[in-house]
């Protein structure tokens, strides 16, 4: 597989490392100090679905790849998954950034 | 109809003419007692042991395709009992027992050959490991030993002992292990159940299930609507994408793992070895071809091939421990998606869903656990409790704090 690096064009596969879903970037809140029980409970289901739980798509699929042998950024790849091609590479910086400022535009 | 040797004889006297198909291919029913949805090993090995051991033969197997098509037939066909972690090491050992009998059980020649698995050891770390390992296997009643250079000299003597990099110290000799026949073992088990009265029907695809307040009733598939009291999922690679149909999803990625065989040769390897520096284990074929394999590719895969990387680096591993190999041609590569669990270990549960039950996320350990699924998982769903050596394999496993991780490396599945 080729990843169209977005700063560095075109590369092998083989220079990154997977880590996995996308998803990976949004971790969920923890809980407060003065969290009640049902809030920790709610707080626990949330981390065990964050860390254990995979959507595993037959499909598009957007996954981090991080290119340890190359500029160690981390980049945001769509790929489907029945086919291995690749449709789509983001910096994953940028998009968290672009998620930052829509969480922040809300509050 | 038995097989035997005096059947063999008898048939070839009189022109091979008695042979039956060694299972039938019926029309589905309206409703069954139990539906197995998937048709490999493990959905074969349920229905015979649920037909056989239990006595519930009001079953179907469905098949999306033809059965042992997918991972039974696309394995290296180890077979082994040498976990380390109590959760497991029971269980696998049961499953070497039931290896054991699987011909006489089934009255199938699975060629089961317990030719032996070396595991190498190129470091004294590595060896403290493999005596603690060795230790384990023993507790759970299975056989271990720990080899030095002079005893893998005796079994391997053509192995690169004096490799610059990783020179071979000894060894973890497992003699039960070795290989079986993996298609035969889904046609011994189908015909197996098919006696009972099982209906296997093939190019039948699940498509949904019907849930209604919480409890599953039956399944939609492309040959009709199909009602059932319990409905059993277990399809490998596929389990995400099934049990979406229930609205569930799992702690499951699927991802692919390549194997490899190359052209036929005089008998060489004798039994199984592995090599303890990179990730390369290897047998040989009774046809003669070296059967091989490694890591996964790394990540999210549902293509049943994988990319050239891995097979440089598969083959890299052959040569460091084998340089004789260095001359012999690659005949067929092909790969095989695995269910690989959150912490490399596998799944027999009910789940939330009433009558719907899921057997799965067995990563690139699920051939050799074939007899031990098939019996646990059919123990849960006739007695709805969980088999004495399967209840470690739960659903919510990682909620409680319940993992079961042999390799310690945590919810990174292209890890394990």
């Amino acid at each position: 597989m080729i990843i169209n690096h977005p700063l560095l064009g075109p590369r092998d596969a083989a220079e990154f490392v997977y880590l996995g879903d996308a998803s990976l970037m949004n971790r969920p809140e923890w809980k407060g100090e003065e969290a009640s029980d049902e809030q920790t409970e709610k707080t626990l289901d949330a981390y065990h679905d964050y860390l254990y739980i995979r959507e595993n798509k037959a499909g598009e699929h957007k996954e981090l790849w991080y290119h340890e042998q190359g500029d160690r950024s981390w980049l945001i790849v769509t790929r489907n998954t029945i086919t291995h091609g690749i449709s789509k590479v983001e910096l994953a910086r940028d998009i968290a950034v672009a998620n930052q400022a829509k969480g922040e535009s809300k509050k | 109809m038995r097989y035997s040797a005096l059947r063999v004889i008898k048939e070839a006297l009189t022109g091979h003419k008695g042979w039956e198909p060694v299972w039938r291919s019926p029309e589905p029913k309206k409703h069954y007692d139990v539906i197995i949805v998937g048709g490999g090993g493990h959905g074969l090995a349920t229905a015979h042991y649920l037909a056989n051991q239990y006595g519930i033969n009001n079953v179907a197997v469905l098949e999306k395709g033809w059965i042992g098509g997918g991972n039974v037939g696309r394995n290296t066909t180890i077979i082994r009992s040498n976990y380390l972690l109590p959760e497991n090491e029971p269980f696998y050992e049961y499953s070497m027992k039931l290896w054991e009998g699987l011909e006489q059980d089934t009255n199938y020649n699975s060629m089961v050959s317990q030719r032996g698995i070396l595991n190498l050891y190129h470091s004294d770390g590595q060896r403290d490991a493999f005596v603690r390992r060795g230790n384990g296997m023993l507790m759970a009643g299975s056989d271990a030993e720990i080899l030095d250079q002079d005893g893998v000299r005796e079994l391997y003597p053509f192995l690169d002992f004096e490799n610059a990099r990783f020179p071979i110290k000894g060894g973890l000799l497992h003699k039960r292990g070795g290989t079986v026949r993996h298609d035969a073992v889904a046609w011994g088990y189908a015909r197996g159940a098919d006696s009972k009265g099982v209906d296997i029907i093939q190019n039948c695809e699940v498509t949904g299930f019907d849930i209604k307040d919480g409890v599953c009733t039956g399944v939609k598939t492309t040959k009709g609507d199909i009602g059932a009291n319990k409905i059993a999922v277990c399809v490998a690679g596929s389990s995400s994408r099934v049990m979406a149909q229930a609205g569930m999803n799992l702690p499951i990625e699927s991802q692919v793992l390549q194997a490899f065989v190359t052209e036929g040769l005089k008998p060489v390897l004798p039994g199984v070895v592995t090599f303890g520096a990179g990730h390369f284990y290897v047998s040989q074929s009774d046809k003669g071809g070296l059967v091989f394999g490694g890591d996964l590719d790394g990540y999210n895969s549902y293509a049943q091939r994988g990319n050239l990387p891995v097979v440089e680096d598969v083959c890299e591993g052959g040569i460091a421990i084998m340089p004789a190999i260095g001359r012999v041609k690659l005949l067929r590569s092909w790969g095989g998606i695995m269910d690989m669990s959150m912490d490399g270990s596998p799944f027999i549960d009910r789940t939330h869903i009433k009558g719907l039950y899921f057997n799965g996320g067995w990563c690139y350990g699920g051939f050799k656990a074939t007899p031990a699924s098939g019996m646990c998982y059919a123990h849960l769903l006739a007695t709805d409790t969980p088999h004495e050596f399967a209840k470690g394999f739960k659903l919510d496993r990682f909620r409680r704090g319940g993992m079961i991780d042999e390799k310690g490396v945590g919810a990174q599945p292209n890890l394990h």
